[in-house]
Parts: C-alpha cells; structure tokens; sequence
C-alpha cells in the first residue's frame, strides 16, 4: 500500500474557494432585501442612511483595506523566509479586526441610545421605510461583524500554526486559505459601505 | 478483480479495517464508506418515522371530520411529515448515503477530497436531526406552519418555530459541505484516465447536485436565520407595520427550496442512468446528452422558484415570465427520459429488482413531470394551488420520483458493500405491492384535487370521502410493501447468501472492478482507467 | 506538495494595489455628495465593484489561477445576479 499523505494544494485552495461562494450566497440573500426595499423607499433609505456616520462607516473601510493588505503581504513574507514578519503582519490584521469591531461598538451604542434597534419601540413611530433600513443595517452588518470575529480567530489560529511550524515556506496553503476568508469579509464591507453610507441622494 | 481468497477467509473489507473499533470506529471515522452506511441508515430510520407520521396523516383523512387527532394535532403532523421526508431523508438521501459510499471509487480515488470535513457533514447532520427531534418537545411543541414556514404565520405561532429554524440551518450547513466536498473530489482526484468524458453518469448527476447545494443552500440558511430574528427580536424585515414585504419571506425561501428539489432528483435520475445500461446490457445512449443534460436541469432550475408563487400577490409580470421559464426546465428532464428509453430499446432486458424500480422510477416520474406542466402553467395553477393535486404532484416526483431511485440504489450497491444477496424473488413482490399501492394512495390525490379538495386541511366535504378511503387504503399497501421491501433487504444483507462474484450485474463501473466489500482504501493501486462506463465490451464483461 | 512555480507577488505591487483601493475609496465618498439621481446607486456599486476585482484579482490572486477558478467564480456570481435581478420581475412590476 502506497503512502499517500500527499497534500492537494490546488484542490485545498479550491476547496476554500467553494466555501467561499456559500458565504457570498448567504449575504447575497441580505443584498436582495436592501436592492428590494431601496427600490421600494428611496426617499427613506436616504433619510435613515444620511443618519448613519460617513466616518465610521469611511474609517471601518479603510481598517479592513488595510487589514487586506497586511494578510497578502504576511504570505509573500512566509514564502521568503521572513517568518518575524508574517506574524507581526498577522497581528497587525487581528489588531485591525480588534479596532474595526470597537468602531461597530460605539456606531451601534450611539444607535441603540436613541432608540434605533431591531423591535424597539421607535422603529413603529418613524417610516416603515427609515425602520426597514435600520433593520436590514443591524442584520447585515451584524452578521459582518461575526464574520469580523471568525476571521481574526482564524488568522490566530493560523499563527499559531506557523509558530509551531506546520505551516511553513514549503507548506503554505493555511495561511492562503485563511488570508482568502478574511479577504472574502474586506469583500462584503466594500459594498456594504456605499450602500449604508453613501446612500445620500 | 475478484479476490476469492480473501473472501474465503471471510475477510470484510473496510468493516474490518479502521482507526477505532468498535462504535468509535463508525462515528469518529473518515472512511467514506463508513460515512455513507452512517448516513444510509440515519436516512432510512427518518424515512420510515416520516412514512408512519404519513400513514398517521391518511387515517386522519380517512373520514371527513376529526377521525384520529385534532386540527392542531393534524396541523404539526404534517409539518413533522413536510420537514423530516425533505430535510432528513430525500435531500440528503442519494447524495449523502449512496454519494460517500459510491463517488470515490467510481472516479478511482482512495477517498473524498476532505474526509474529517466529510465526518463533520455527518455530525451537522445529526446534530440538525437532533435540535429538529427537541423541537418537538420543547418550546412550544412542534412547528405547525407547514414545511415552509410562510410568515406572518410562522413568526406569530407559539409553537417552536425558532428550535426548527436553528435545525434547518444546521442541516443546511451540512449539505453545503457535502457539496462542497464533491465538487473538489470530482474536479481533484479522478484517477489516471478518468476524463470527464467518462465519468459514470452517476457522477455527473452529483456534480450538478452539488454546484446547487453549494450556491443555494446559503439562501435558506439567512432565509431560516432571518425567521428566528424576527421571531425573537421583532426586527420587520417581512412585516408590513414595519415596511416589510411578507411575500419577501416566499422568495427567498422559494430561491432555496425550488433548486432543492433539483438537489432530491439530480442523483435519483443519475442512479437511473447507472442501472439501466447495466441491466440492458447496452450502453448508456446518448452519453453526453445526459450528462449536459444534469447541469442544464441545475442551471434551468434556478431560474424558475416564483412558480410556487402565483397567487401569492407578487406582479403579473413575474408570474408571466416566472411560467413561460418554468415550461423551459420540462426539456432537459424529458431528453434523459428519451436516451433511457433509447438505451432499453433493442437491450438485453434484466428485470432484476433493481431494474424494476429504476423502469418505474421512469414511468412514475413521467407521470409526475406532466403533471408538473399544469402546475407550471399559470392558468391552471390557479385553479390546483394549495389543493391535493399538488400533494399528488410532488409526492409522484419525489417519492415515485427519487423514492423509487433510492430503493434501486438501496438493491443495485448494497449487496457489493455488504457482500451478501438479498431473495430477489421477495424483493419483486414488494416491488409489486409498492407499486399498486403508491398509485393507488397519489393518483386519488390527484383527482380529489381536481375536484377542489384543499391540502393542509384535517377536514374535508362529504362528497371527497370516497377518494380520500381509496387514497388511505393505498397507504396501507404501500406500507405494506415497503415493510416487506426493508424486512427482505435488512435480512438479505446481514445473513444472506454471500455474493460470489464481485459484479453480481455485470457493470463496468470501478466499484465492481474491486473486492467485496471493498478494501478501507479502495484500490490496491490507484486505477488506470481505458474506457468508458458503459464499455461492457472493452470492459471484457460482454 | 508545494507547487514550487507558483508564483510570488511583490510587496510592491500589493502596496499600489492597496493605494488604488483608498483612491477608489476617496472617489466614491467624493462622487456620493452629488445628486445623480438614479445614477447615484449604479456608480457606487460600479465603483466597488471595480474595488472587489482588484482585492479579488490581486489580494486573493485569482489573476494567477488556473482557468477552472475564474470560471467557478463566474458562475457563484451568475447565479447571485440571477436571483436578485428574477426578484425584481416582481417588485419592479407591482
């Protein structure tokens, strides 16, 4: 009987991959409300949306670009040698998660103070329109920021495995892997910005 | 090749070789086949509480009026019935049971792309089944808005919709990482020579299969997630008071659940396509026609969900075009009818049980389909919306349908992963009785449907009872039958005669190119594969 | 194992990536101050979808994949236009 501990580095990346599409499918089904009700209330959407901060939604932007950038790099700097480096460009992402879920924190407390979250009481006196906006914001960016929380726990799962040495310049496809799914939540707040945000006329 | 030694020894293949022994050894291990009989007989246990719940559902109807339960009894049962037939049996069915046990080998690899991602399908699957049985019991009590959950009613219910909704998440995960398994392990590790011009039909059937768990299964998971926010934070999404649309609610949950069914009959129609050659003694016709064939049902079948929602109150428009796209899913299924039938003509017939399921899988499906175009054509359907030729529609499709593909894969692969015959003449009689019974039991839901009859109702009017009888005493037939089907097979494959050939059909297939059962890994080697599927000729078989 | 001729990308070409996505970024927060109308929603979402294809063509690599990537993707894709666009058969026409 052969040894067959040979690893698929193609088929563990397309693997990833597939994965990958599931998630886009499942914020796919929170896109298709928002396109649906910004058809429905244009006017409210853009009442309920010049609510929200253009900073903390433009900052949040800028942390995950970043953050993106760190997690490509830290690959390249795996497969030079520069291990030192992967891992303090990991921790730089994980630092960025770490900042982008505080921003969430104090955008979300500054709603929640008055009043704006899902089944308050407030949401049945504004426009059906402005409380459906809200709604779909908290759902999706929720479901974002989990998904904020997953991939910086998986970035330090990751090097943890590169401090053990599993995952090497020879043996690199976790770390690819895992930088992809963090790209994927990049992904979901570049169009979750404008829509949110930028929604002003 | 037939290793008879090895049979003379007794030797059991991959039961005997694993990490663990004992129950650690089936449910912590990676062996895809292990995996499968796991599923297998999780899914036939599902199978049979759902046929007893259905049988339960028919005494109900047997008599206008309360007969056996109440409104709300009745109410429950049948979502009880909806949700463990779809979710626990027919989805994960074919693919899950008869996918891990026959895909790696017949693409000649050792095993799945990812087998611990496999073994963890098959948790999420019970952890699913699980959470869904304590739905029943807790909260309060089990879901009574039908299988599909339709808000407002399913947010407003006090029964535990929330536990059901986690369940069906769960589930949902479960067969996303199936699919996505499959897909990798058919793109990854065909063995040496197995194009993709010669992959078993099986195969392309599981392929197409798993591109539709992988896209749209995602779409009921944040249907369901969206379900329990509202029913635990009042969030509006789907309520009017809050600028929500609750006809939303249907199409995303119809954008899941229509490609679903493609998820329930894609592998049915591959296990035909397996079986008929075989037991015509020709090859498959039309080869490429059934393959494209698969991933156009796939593609076609996205485009088409709001045929469930004609009279909901979504635009004309969408009905119009939602009809004239549904008409366009008929032409791929009936091309694999033609090259089945093509593939019988001027065959070598072997009526063999496995034959015999799989010719009535045809005619039944047929039956089912054509049905599918009143139901299709907007016009009609308003008339049979929601009544029992609906009820007679689908259970034609999926139980006649992918049912009967499921029996034929149950008698055509076990006997080679158990090494033991089943009485074959035993297996025919059943066949017979399911037979009679299933038509008698759907096609007076057929009728009663035309007439007007409603479906989800415990009561109906006076001039429906004879139907409705003739409709009960069919269930008991085909109960019958399926009891005397699974007695014949349980005991067939645990103490029956051993098989002494390794292809008792006479395929040309992989899987009966190895011992039985097979080794934990396969092959000895990894294969070099020279010919098509159905080559019994350059197989050296004919 | 590893395929040894898979390619490395440079820390610069990641770094002017990552420069174009802030400008882009810029543009967009730039160009949502003016009322275009309907016009508005469509340039925003061209602009990030322009972004997303250069985090997936360069951040994500799939500029150097094998073909069979590329085209799964196309179809994850396809299949998300299609039920978003079939939706608004009906709300678009009621």
């Amino acid at each position: 009987m052969s040894e067959h501990i040979h690893k698929d580095y193609t088929g563990a990346k397309l693997g990833m991959w597939f994965f990958l599409f599931t998630e886009v499918l499942l914020f796919g089904g929170l896109f298709i409300l928002y396109a649906v009700y910004l058809q429905r209330y244009p006017q409210e959407f853009i009442s309920a949306g010049s609510q929200l901060d253009v900073r903390f939604g433009g900052g949040n932007t800028l942390v995950l670009l970043t953050s993106s950038l760190f997690v490509a790099i830290s690959i390249t700097a795996l497969r030079r040698g520069q291990k030192t480096l992967c891992q303090g460009l990991l921790a730089g992402t994980i630092i960025s998660a770490a900042i982008f879920m505080i921003n969430k924190f104090f955008e979300w407390s500054a709603k929640i103070d008055h009043g704006i979250y899902p089944g308050s009481p407030h949401m049945y006196e504004i426009a059906p329109g402005e409380s459906i906006f809200f709604s779909i914001y908290y759902i999706t960016t929720g479901l974002h920021g989990l998904h904020v929380i997953i991939g910086a726990l998986i970035i330090a799962w990751t090097m943890l495995k590169i401090k053990n040495g599993s995952v090497n310049a020879e043996d690199w496809v976790v770390l690819e892997n895992a930088g992809l799914y963090w790209h994927l939540v990049d992904l979901i707040w570049i169009f979750i910005f404008p829509l949110y945000y930028l929604i002003l006329h | 090749m037939a290793d008879a030694k090895m049979q003379a020894a007794g030797n059991r293949g991959f039961f005997d070789e694993g990490h663990y022994s004992g129950i650690r050894g089936w449910i912590f291990s990676t062996d895809h086949k292990r995996i499968g009989l796991l599923y297998l007989w999780c899914v036939v246990t599902f199978f049979i509480v759902g046929v007893l719940i259905g049988l339960l559902l028919r005494l109900e109807l047997f008599a206008p009026g309360e007969t056996i339960m109440t409104a709300q009894t009745y109410n429950a049962a049948f979502t009880l019935h909806g949700v463990i037939m779809i979710f626990l049996f027919i989805i994960p069915g074919i693919p899950a049971a008869f996918g891990n046990l026959v895909l790696p080998i017949q693409i000649g690899a050792r095993d799945v792309a990812f087998p611990r991602l496999n073994l963890f399908s098959w948790w999420l699957y019970i952890i699913g089944a699980a959470l869904a049985v304590t739905s029943l019991f807790t909260g309060g009590g089990p879901p009574d808005t039908g299988w599909t959950f339709y808000v407002p009613f399913s947010v407003k219910t006090t029964t535990n919709v929330s536990l059901a909704a986690i369940a069906v998440f769960v589930l949902g995960f479960s067969s996303i990482l199936t699919g996505l398994n499959f897909l990798t392990t058919i793109h990854r590790l065909r063995a040496e020579g197995m194009t993709w011009g010669r992959l078993p039909l099986f195969i392309w059937s599981l392929y197409a299969t798993a591109w539709i768990q992988l896209l749209a299964t995602p779409v009921i998971g944040i249907t369901v997630a969206l379900l329990f926010i509202e029913r635990v934070l009042g969030a509006g999404l789907f309520d009017p008071a809050l600028g929500g649309d609750p006809i939303m609610f249907q199409h995303l949950f119809w954008i899941y659940s229509h490609p679903a069914v493609y998820i329930m009959i894609l592998p049915g129609m591959g296990v035909i396509s397996e079986i008929i050659p075989v037991f015509s003694r020709k090859p498959a016709f039309g080869y490429k026609a059934i393959a494209v064939s698969s991933l156009a049902i796939a593609f076609a079948g996205s485009l088409v969900w709001a045929h469930h929602m004609y009279t909901s109150g979504m635009s004309d428009m969408a009905v119009l075009i939602f009809s004239l796209l549904t008409f366009i899913v008929a032409i791929p299924s009936a091309i694999k009818i033609f090259n089945w039938l093509a593939t019988m003509y001027k065959g070598s017939i072997l009526l063999d049980p496995p034959m015999l399921f799989a010719m009535s899988f045809i005619l039944l499906f047929a039956i089912g389909g054509l049905t599918g175009l009143i139901l299709g054509s907007a016009a009609t359907d308003v008339h049979v919306h929601d009544t029992y030729f609906v009820v007679g529609h689908f259970h034609y499709v999926m139980f006649g349908g992918t049912g009967m593909a499921f029996f034929a894969a149950m008698h055509y692969w076990l006997p080679k992963f158990y090494g033991r015959m089943y009485d074959k003449k035993v297996a025919t009689i059943s066949w017979i009785i399911i037979f009679i019974g299933f038509n008698v039991l759907y096609m007076s839901m057929k009728v009663v449907g035309m007439m007007g009859m409603p479906r989800r109702y415990y009561d109906y009017l006076p001039e429906f009872t004879g139907l409705n009888m003739l409709s009960t005493f069919g269930s008991w037939i085909l109960g019958f039958g399926l009891l005397l089907m699974f007695v014949n097979l349980f005991r067939g494959l645990l103490k029956g005669e051993p098989i002494e050939n390794d292809n008792p059909w006479g395929a040309a297939t992989l899987e009966w190119q190895v011992a039985t059962p097979p080794p934990l890994e396969n092959f000895e080697e990894d294969p070099v594969v020279t010919h098509g599927p159905y080559d019994f000729k350059k197989a050296g078989i004919l | 194992m590893s395929e040894e001729h898979e390619h490395i990308v440079s820390y610069k070409l990641f770094a002017l990536i990552w420069g174009a996505l802030l400008i882009l970024t810029g543009v967009t927060v730039w160009v949502a101050q003016y009322n275009l109308g309907a016009l508005n929603i469509w340039v925003a979402l061209g602009i990030a979808t322009l972004k997303s294809g250069l985090v997936v063509a360069f951040f994500m690599h799939m500029k150097y994949e094998q073909p069979v990537f590329k085209i799964c993707l196309l179809a994850a894709l396809a299949i998300l236009a299609i039920f978003i666009g079939f939706t608004f058969l009906d709300v678009l026409y009621r």
